[in-house]
């Protein structure tokens, strides 16, 4: 399945995600991660919504993970694998799968990130299969 | 403060429309508001609540009430989860009548998603200020790959079918038949869903409800105000609500709220799964349908697939019989939101007005659920158990 260089993704930033936009810029996936609780979050986001804590920053992962489940969207041109990651450090994901043979993909499948460039620069954390 | 026995449905309407392309959004909600009072036997002057969602224009109830030229509100709610908000909302107005906060509540919904594509309007509800969206959009996230990817999470933890899920369209389709207003009146079979062209991988495209205009709407009134009327009575007897989310990354995509939304309706109702007679069970894609059933109490997790094959939700032939309208599947989904004609269906059954051919006999405890938003992200899950004016 393509990169999805063709299809139209954009990126909206903000003050409380561009710190996680810009590490992805440098290729690094990042969970948010709390100070006070010692737990991971995904999204990422200023306030802990496991404890509450205002202590919260972000963590970098190994960018190891697997598939909990996928969706070739089969309408789209070209079709594209939707999917959600569970990361080896705990936090489930929504992404990509790009560079694969959809009809190979199963759930459980190890995924490493695979940093695809949007139309508007920044660097989108999809994954691809081991 | 149980709300159970304080509030009838005295009014309904659903809107034989499914294309609006000449009539406007505040046009709607008003040909709805006037015909579910007089269903009523009720008129405009009477309304002392009004209830709207996300679909009403504007500000929602400070526009609406201006157009419809409302006098006499004193009370008003515009709680928005997406598809599930009209059953929110007669719980809500229960509640206020409850607290003699007011006696007659309208509760509207119109949508006009084909004309709007049409003229070129899209995306009411694409709010780039959503701070998942900027997680989920660059993924190409919409409705179907997200349902989709619960019916193959299922499917890989319960061993649940693709011929199983077609089940539930058929079922649909078998009702919808009887329908003169239906989108979709054709009887399909398992393989024709299956051969239908796939959408998001497992869901093929009859899998997926329509996409219609329109509206419904329906009337919410007090034990005093309904005992002077002259039509059958409808008990709310139970309502839920609950939130359920991706729970900062702790992501389980084979439950939905109706797990916590039902089993509060049901201990307010006093009764259990196995005291319904019929369901109306929201459907925007049969994965909805079968995720429901199981949180509901239906059947154990995991045995949705079992449960709804083989007909088991076609009235007079199975043990659960479903949206004896058609459902989202085949009849209405107007305005992308499936709740309303969720209430309508089951206070039709109640009344014993359904269509003959799949009136569920003795009807006297009904269900309704409402899942707005999306399965497989963020929903708002909602259910009432209704019930005949002795339950």
């Amino acid at each position: 399945m393509s990169n999805l260089n063709k299809i139209k993704r954009r990126v909206v930033t903000n003050a409380e995600n561009k710190s996680f936009w810009k590490a992805a810029g440098q290729g690094q996936l990042m969970v948010g991660f709390c100070n006070a609780c010692g737990q991971n979050h995904y999204y990422p986001r200023s306030m802990c919504p496991i404890c509450y804590s205002t202590d919260t920053g972000l963590k970098e992962t190994s960018g190891l993970g697997q598939i909990y489940s996928f969706a070739v969207t089969r309408q789209a041109d070209p079709p594209y694998i939707i999917a959600y990651v569970t990361l080896d450090e705990g936090v489930t994901m929504l992404t990509n799968i790009v560079d694969c043979d959809a009809g190979a993909l199963c759930i459980g499948q190890r995924v490493r990130v695979h940093f695809v460039e949007a139309e508007d620069g920044c660097a989108i954390p999809m994954f691809t299969p081991l | 403060m149980s709300i159970r026995g304080k509030a009838f449905i005295a009014g309904i309407y659903e809107h034989p429309c499914r294309g609006a392309a000449d009539k406007t959004l505040a046009q709607l909600h008003a040909e709805i508001a006037k015909a579910a009072l007089a269903d009523a036997g009720l008129s405009m002057g009477d309304v002392d609540a009004y209830f709207c969602a996300g679909d009403a224009p504007g500000l929602g109830p400070l526009n609406m009430i201006e157009y419809l030229g409302l006098q006499n509100v004193r009370h008003m709610d515009s709680t928005e989860t997406g598809g599930s908000s009209y059953l929110v909302h007669v719980n809500h107005a229960a509640q206020a009548i409850a607290a003699g906060h007011c006696n007659i509540a309208l509760i509207t919904l119109a949508g006009r998603p084909l004309a709007d594509a049409k003229e070129g309007k899209s995306g009411r509800f694409h709010n780039t200020e959503a701070p998942d969206f900027p997680f989920e959009a660059p993924f190409g996230a919409n409705v179907a790959n997200m349902y989709a990817m619960c019916a193959k999470r299922h499917m890989h933890e319960f061993g649940t079918t693709s011929e199983q899920l077609a089940w539930i369209k058929v079922a649909a389709s078998h009702h919808a038949q009887y329908n003169e207003n239906a989108r979709l009146r054709n009887i399909v079979t398992v393989d024709e869903v299956l051969a239908s062209p796939m959408i998001a991988d497992p869901l093929h495209r009859l899998d997926c409800c329509v996409i219609t205009d329109g509206g419904g709407g329906l009337v919410v009134v007090s034990e005093a105000v309904a005992r002077g009327l002259r039509r059958p009575l409808v008990k709310v007897l139970g309502a839920g609500e609950a939130p359920k989310h991706l729970s900062a990354g702790r992501v389980d995509l084979t439950f939905s709220g109706a797990r916590w939304s039902g089993l509060k309706a049901f201990e307010e109702a006093g009764v259990t799964a196995k005291d319904i007679k019929y369901a109306s069970i929201y459907d925007s894609f049969t994965i909805t349908v079968l995720e429901t059933i199981e949180d509901l109490g239906f059947c154990e997790k995991g045995a949705g697939g079992r449960f709804v094959s083989d007909g088991n939700l076609i009235s007079g032939v199975g043990r659960l019989p479903f949206n004896t309208d058609g459902g989202g599947l085949c009849n209405n989904h107007p305005g992308n939101r499936g709740g309303m004609t969720k209430v309508i269906e089951a206070v039709r059954q109640v009344r014993g007005e359904a269509h003959p051919r799949v009136q569920v006999p003795d009807c006297d405890i009904a269900l309704a659920h409402g899942t707005g938003g999306l399965l497989g992200s963020r929903m708002g899950s909602a259910t009432l158990v209704l019930g005949h004016q002795d339950a």
